[in-house]
């Protein structure tokens, strides 16, 4: 009874909503769906996997059920030389981008060739498996279910491979330590191609979760920052100490991303680095003292090669 | 505030609900400052907190933005809906121990989602960091019971209309359920790429415009003319502005990602849509301002209006900023510089955060029944808010003009951060007087409510004179 009198007014509050819901949501959502892969959207959901935000395969974002990205320069299953070629393992259990599991998200011509070549609809998480991105005689990029087409197998693959990027668990760390709060990975379509590089096109996206553009640019875009610098020795350094190679950088330290043991299996102590590193900054000692090299299997590799691989 | 958990609606006060919000608002405003002084003093010395390893900046970032966000400026606007809605109503507030348990849910609520935000359990998406069963939590447990409340007051109100400010609190309330749950669907739905990019941003501006903005000036519609005496000098305009509220600002979510590559012509319709913001911008403080006439001596002499005609003041800058800044025009030239973080400061704790300090300072009074502690001491709050802000707001434009011009003149980012050093210095210290200020708020509050003078029934606290 209360609201008879602004009956027309709560009317017209819901057709004012709900048309401006339906412009800015339902109209966008249909143009940007309707957008194919690009050949960088095939990769980036390759190396990535699914979600990289909290999900129930890896809630506290530690970098699990991720692929891993390799450089093959010899046929897994032949031994016979081939071309250098990126490909993507994903172990048995590891969860597939979307690009894999729902049939609208490659789009068109991508979708379709994918399933008659590139043979992906045999593709299952149970068994896991190796993909690779591939283009046809149309120059359509598709995915590759290497293990059906060319009988690579996970295990055969990663022992080939010549060096393996833990790139998908790297941008887990990404995400979790913040580093899109400065580092955007957003090139400006106006004015940043001569110093980040090329701006991102419609179809880059596909299948990607979460983008992280960032929006506060402190520090320089890292969209393509892997083309620009592409030292492991130097990035080393910069996630270590970054004031080491850049003495008036406001990056925080993440050495803590080392872990306890390095590379051959030494204590690490950061308090102890840390007085030694004070020394060096006050002119007592002559050198910065060693960064030990991160292990394998920590968090510290795993964002160098999530950055190195940024193309 | 535990007694009341478990009493019976009729034997809980009036204003219980109301103080409780508002004591933990002010509590979350001395946390959510503190944290943003601390962040900003590693943007100035990086190695200043080294070997606090739990405290990085990458994780406490968001802590901050959403410690301010969800704790003070929601928590303040919940405390003001709960005392001014039934006010305007001639009535009770619908339930107080509802209330009361939402105040009571919605800071543990907080507690949890910051501490997942701390160790790093995102979404990943800016303001929608929060992963999806806190998402669920704070629609379903803190935001859903308070507009229920404020809904039912509305509607079991005794007067025949509803003043302007009601119909904001309704309207807004029930915009920001059905904007939470759609921009928290990227991650229920698991949407991907641009979708989820373009949803993100849909979601942070439309709480932003739907939420923040609106509710900030409908609590200037009730403190304005209840302080001052004059009647709101046009509901026509307030009319103007509630509707061009709903149809201009919840449409131009793209422009935040106007250098993306989303679709040309929604970039293109955001931007004129965004131009819009202006009509209710300019409605409104034109009608604050002109309900002001003849009281102008009170923006110098009482506190409340102080706190408020400041806030509004801050309105134009915002504004006129927010309408231009966001046209391809000048985008390209500030777009993910300082400038925009200075233009979120200055919604957020210029124009929303005066008005709200305002709505806490008057219903703290008016609850409680006794007169504010300390004119000083406020006035010393107002001003370390005001001149912290305005520190604040200026560096961050010129670090931002700085960052704008070294984007287009290619300059090497490192040069950038070289020349932004003595702004973040001053950011820094801007920061960190907001939050000394608050805390002198915080004491200016609880000595009001343990020894203000007493307000006699029927009288109102600008009526009193200080006695300190």
């Amino acid at each position: 009874m209360a609201f008879r009198e602004y009956r027309i007014g709560c009317w017209m509050f819901g057709v004012a909503l709900s048309l401006s819901m339906f412009i800015t949501i339902v109209l966008p959502g249909l143009d940007i769906s309707s957008m194919s892969s690009t050949k960088i959207a095939l990769e980036k959901q390759l190396t990535y996997g699914w979600e990289t935000g909290f999900n129930y395969y890896d809630p506290f974002l530690q970098g699990k059920d991720k692929p891993i990205k390799v450089t093959l320069n010899k046929d897994p299953k032949t031994g016979a030389a081939i071309d250098k070629t990126d490909a993507y393992v994903f172990p048995a259990g590891t969860h597939f981008p979307d690009g894999l599991t729902h049939n609208n998200i490659l789009g068109g011509d991508v979708q379709k060739v994918s399933e008659s070549k590139g043979r992906i609809g045999d593709a299952t998480e149970e068994q896991g498996g190796v993909f690779l991105v591939q283009s046809d005689a149309n120059d359509t990029p598709y995915i590759e279910y290497a293990t059906a087409t060319r009988g690579w197998t996970v295990d055969a693959t990663l022992k080939a491979a010549d060096q393996q990027f833990l790139a998908g668990s790297g941008k887990t760390i990404f995400v979790r330590e913040g580093c899109w709060w400065c580092h955007t990975l957003l090139p400006e379509q106006t004015q940043d191609w001569e110093s980040f590089g090329r701006p991102p096109l419609v179809g880059d996206f596909n299948g990607e979760s979460p983008t992280t553009f960032g929006s506060d640019r402190k520090a320089p875009d890292l969209l393509h920052v892997g083309s620009r610098n592409s030292s492991r020795e130097w990035m080393t350094l910069h996630f270590f100490n970054p004031r080491l190679v850049q003495p008036h950088s406001i990056m925080p330290r993440y050495d803590y991303l080392w872990g306890t043991k390095d590379h051959d299996g030494k204590q690490i102590d950061l308090a102890s680095w840390d007085t030694h590193y004070q020394r060096y900054v006050s002119g007592e000692e002559i050198y910065a003292p060693e960064v030990p090299i991160p292990a394998p299997n920590s968090e510290a590799r795993m964002l160098i090669d999530f950055v190195l691989n940024l193309k | 505030m535990l007694k009341y958990l478990f009493a019976k609606e009729d034997d809980i006060p009036q204003g219980t609900a109301a103080i409780f919000f508002a004591v933990s608002s002010i509590a979350w405003f001395i946390i959510g400052t503190g944290l943003g002084s601390f962040n900003a003093a590693k943007l100035a010395f990086p190695d200043m907190f080294h070997g606090l390893y739990a405290l990085q900046f990458g994780h406490m970032r968001q802590v901050h933005v959403h410690a301010v966000i969800f704790g003070w400026i929601a928590m303040a606007f919940a405390a003001s809906m709960m005392y001014i809605t039934p006010a305007l109503g001639n009535t009770k507030l619908w339930s107080e121990k509802l209330g009361v348990w939402n105040c009571l849910l919605y800071n543990v609520g907080l507690c949890l989602a910051l501490a997942l935000l701390w160790s790093g359990v995102t979404s990943g998406r800016e303001y929608s960091d929060h992963i999806w069963p806190i998402d669920l939590y704070i629609a379903f447990v803190m935001v859903v019971p308070w507009c229920l409340n404020v809904w039912m007051t509305v509607i079991n109100r005794r007067t025949q209309g509803i003043y302007t400010t009601n119909w904001f609190f309704a309207g807004c309330m029930f915009m920001t359920v059905i904007v939470f749950l759609i921009g928290n669907m990227p991650e229920w739905l698991h949407l991907t790429g641009l979708n989820e990019a373009y949803m993100t941003w849909w979601f942070a501006h439309n709480i932003l415009g739907l939420l923040i903005t609106p509710v900030a000036a409908a609590i200037t519609y009730y403190i304005v003319p209840k302080i001052t005496g004059n009647p709101l000098y046009s509901h026509r305009v307030g009319h103007l502005h509630f509707w061009s509220i709903v149809v201009f600002y919840s449409t131009p979510a793209a422009h935040h990602l106007m250098s993306s590559p989303l679709p040309e012509w929604l970039k293109s319709f955001a931007s004129v849509e965004g131009v819009l913001i202006l009509v209710p911008a300019v409605a409104y403080v034109c009608n604050i301002l002109l309900t002001m006439q003849g009281k102008w001596a009170m923006f110098v002499e009482n506190i409340e209006i102080k706190f408020t005609i400041t806030g509004v003041l801050l309105a134009i800058p915002l504004n006129m900023q927010g309408g231009f800044q966001q046209t391809r025009a000048i985008n390209w030239y500030i777009h993910g510089t300082g400038w925009i973080v200075a233009h979120a400061h200055l919604a957020l704790l210029g124009f929303s955060t005066f008005a709200e300090a305002a709505a806490i300072y008057y219903g703290m009074q008016v609850l409680l029944r006794r007169k504010l502690y300390s004119a000083s001491l406020a006035n010393f709050h107002f001003w370390m808010l005001l001149i912290g802000f305005s520190l604040y707001w200026t560096s961050m434009t010129i670090a931002g003009l700085i960052q704008g011009a070294a984007k287009i003149y290619e300059v090497p980012y490192v040069d950038v951060v070289i020349a932004e050093h003595p702004y973040m210095i001053v950011r820094w210290l801007g920061g960190t007087m907001v939050f000394f200020g608050n805390i002198v708020w915080l004491y200016n509050m609880i000595m009001t409510a343990r020894a203000g003078d007493v307000v006699p029934a029927g009288r109102q606290p600008a009526e009193i004179a200080y006695t300190r």
